[in-house]
């Protein structure tokens, strides 16, 4: 019976009966509004803060400091991770040095960074370049170390060496890797962003975590949980527009799937 | 013994004089190749059989330049072997061919590290090397969609089309199904007998051996030395199954082994 329904007919009524049961929930009045909007004042929300465009505004903020956080990381992190494959002491240096701050959540970057550079934008940047930076050290590092000795044999027999070796073959070789490792430092670069805008108000612009904070503090929770959504959607749509288009075709060019 | 193959200098394309090779290993130094004297002449197929272990792929990847002499001298023509060159392509066993470029780029790549041709003539020469393995038609393929047979013509296209001097073949055959791999016997001779390459040709099939070699140079495991030299004067193009031709594969397989001579 249910193999025969298309596939998003089962998803979709799970989902509507969620919020509807949510919706029911909340109306029937056995639970404060004020701590449990239903969904229907929280898309209200969403719809008023889309038509001021005060929604688009915090997302452009936001994502503009993702952005530039994340492409000075990984532009740091690409010759870095080269550097700590191709060189040995560098490897045992830098390189354990980023398996360490790896594991460091970059929120922890937050009081330093507001000593050093102020409650600026630059404070916001650090934090999602510390986010980002070392997730793509450790991936570019590994995929460089794990490309096949035999293609570098291959083009070393035929002339490559040097640069030409490192943009024709080393690079290319390793790129599914990097790419996975750009994809990790995306998403903790998208968490520590966050974090460091509900934790500190920058003045220089007024991004979604703080549109968050926002709603905490007017105790308006339909703004927590609308902005919540915009986080979650956000996210997603990255990984849907722009990392997985690129992951399958480069995997599906490769013939590493069908 | 092996005396009977010396060439005076002039004619040999590669010259290997007291060739010693070690490796350290788990347990001490290994010996892969010892006191090796040979000569390949210019134009000449030569092909080096052994059991695995007589240190014959290390021949090549030391004539790649891939790695370096212990002892010993290689000379290319008259200049020493010390590092890897375009003067001596490889074919490797697996294809090596590069996954991210499609079957044309595979054999773009060596033709584009000559700074002395333009681009039209790269892509001339990379279509001609294309069409003379037969594979004109998959220029746009990339590597994983070909078959091992077509993945290994490519390769040879790709050590073909920058013209090296000498060819360089380690066991490029081996991974393939028998039916691809006598396809392929036939179009390397022809190719070598239009082109007239130096080839040396590294492999554990005695019978591929006496089928693609002017001769076949018998090596001898731990440490490897050379044991004899065959000269193949048969016909091309050869067949695998012609009489004479497993006759001569039978002469080599009782000299590497006595007890397998029946």
């Amino acid at each position: 019976m249910a193999s025969q329904l298309p596939r998003p007919v089962i998803p979709t009524l799970v989902a509507l009966s969620l919020l509807g049961g949510w919706e029911w929930y909340v109306r029937s009045g056995r639970v404060s509004e004020v701590l449990f909007p239903a969904p229907s004042h929280v898309l209200e929300w969403f719809w008023e803060a889309l038509l001021s465009g005060e929604l688009l505004a915090a997302t452009w903020v936001t994502m503009r400091r993702l952005i530039t956080g994340f492409a000075i990381g990984a532009a740091l992190g690409v010759p870095l991770g080269a550097l700590c494959a191709r060189v040995r002491w560098v490897r045992d240096t830098l390189g354990v040095l980023a398996l360490g701050l790896q594991t460091l959540p970059s929120v922890c970057w937050v009081p330093l960074a507001l000593l050093w550079f102020g409650i600026r934008e630059e404070a916001v940047l650090f934090v999602v370049v510390m986010g980002t930076l070392w997730a793509v050290v450790l991936a570019v590092q590994e995929s460089v170390l794990n490309v096949p000795p035999l293609y570098l044999r291959a083009a070393q027999t035929m002339g490559s060496n040097g640069w030409h070796l490192w943009s024709r073959v080393i690079l290319p070789a390793a790129l599914p890797g990097v790419l996975s490792g750009m994809k990790q430092g995306w998403a903790f670069a998208w968490r520590s962003l966050m974090a460091a805008e509900i934790f500190v108000v920058i003045v220089t612009g007024f991004g979604l975590g703080s549109l968050l904070n926002a709603g905490r503090e007017l105790l308006r929770m339909d703004q927590v949980m609308g902005v919540m959504a915009v986080v979650m959607i956000v996210g997603l749509l990255a990984d849907l527009i722009f990392f997985s288009p690129i992951e399958s075709w480069l995997r599906r060019s490769r013939g590493l799937e069908r | 013994m092996g005396n009977r193959s010396e060439t005076s200098p002039a004619s040999a394309a590669l010259t290997l004089r007291n060739v010693t090779k070690r490796f350290d290993g788990a347990s001490g130094q290994v010996t892969a190749l010892e006191d090796i004297t040979l000569d390949v002449r210019e134009g000449e197929f030569l092909a080096v059989v052994g059991p695995s272990g007589c240190g014959k792929s290390t021949l090549l990847s030391l004539l790649a330049g891939l790695e370096h002499t212990n002892e010993g001298e290689i000379k290319l023509g008259d200049q020493p072997v010390e590092a890897p060159g375009r003067d001596r392509l490889v074919m490797f066993q697996q294809d090596a061919l590069f996954p991210w470029l499609n079957v044309l780029e595979n054999v773009l790549f060596g033709l584009r590290l000559k700074p002395d041709l333009t681009e039209a003539e790269r892509l001339e020469s990379a279509r001609y090397y294309l069409n003379l393995v037969g594979l004109g038609s998959k220029e746009k393929a990339r590597p994983h969609e070909l078959s091992g047979g077509m993945r290994q013509r490519v390769a040879l296209a790709r050590s073909l089309a920058p013209n090296p001097r000498v060819l360089l073949m380690d066991e490029p055959f081996s991974a393939l199904d028998a039916l691809t791999r006598e396809q392929l016997y036939g179009d390397l001779q022809e190719i070598f007998t239009k082109r007239k390459k130096t080839i040396v040709l590294v492999t554990h099939n005695i019978r591929e051996a006496v089928c693609l070699g002017d001769r076949v140079v018998l090596f001898s495991p731990n440490p490897g030395r050379v044991q004899q030299v065959f000269d193949v004067n048969l016909p091309r193009p050869r067949r695998l199954n012609d009489p004479a031709l497993a006759n001569l594969a039978a002469e080599v397989t009782s000299a590497l082994s006595p007890r397998l001579a029946r």
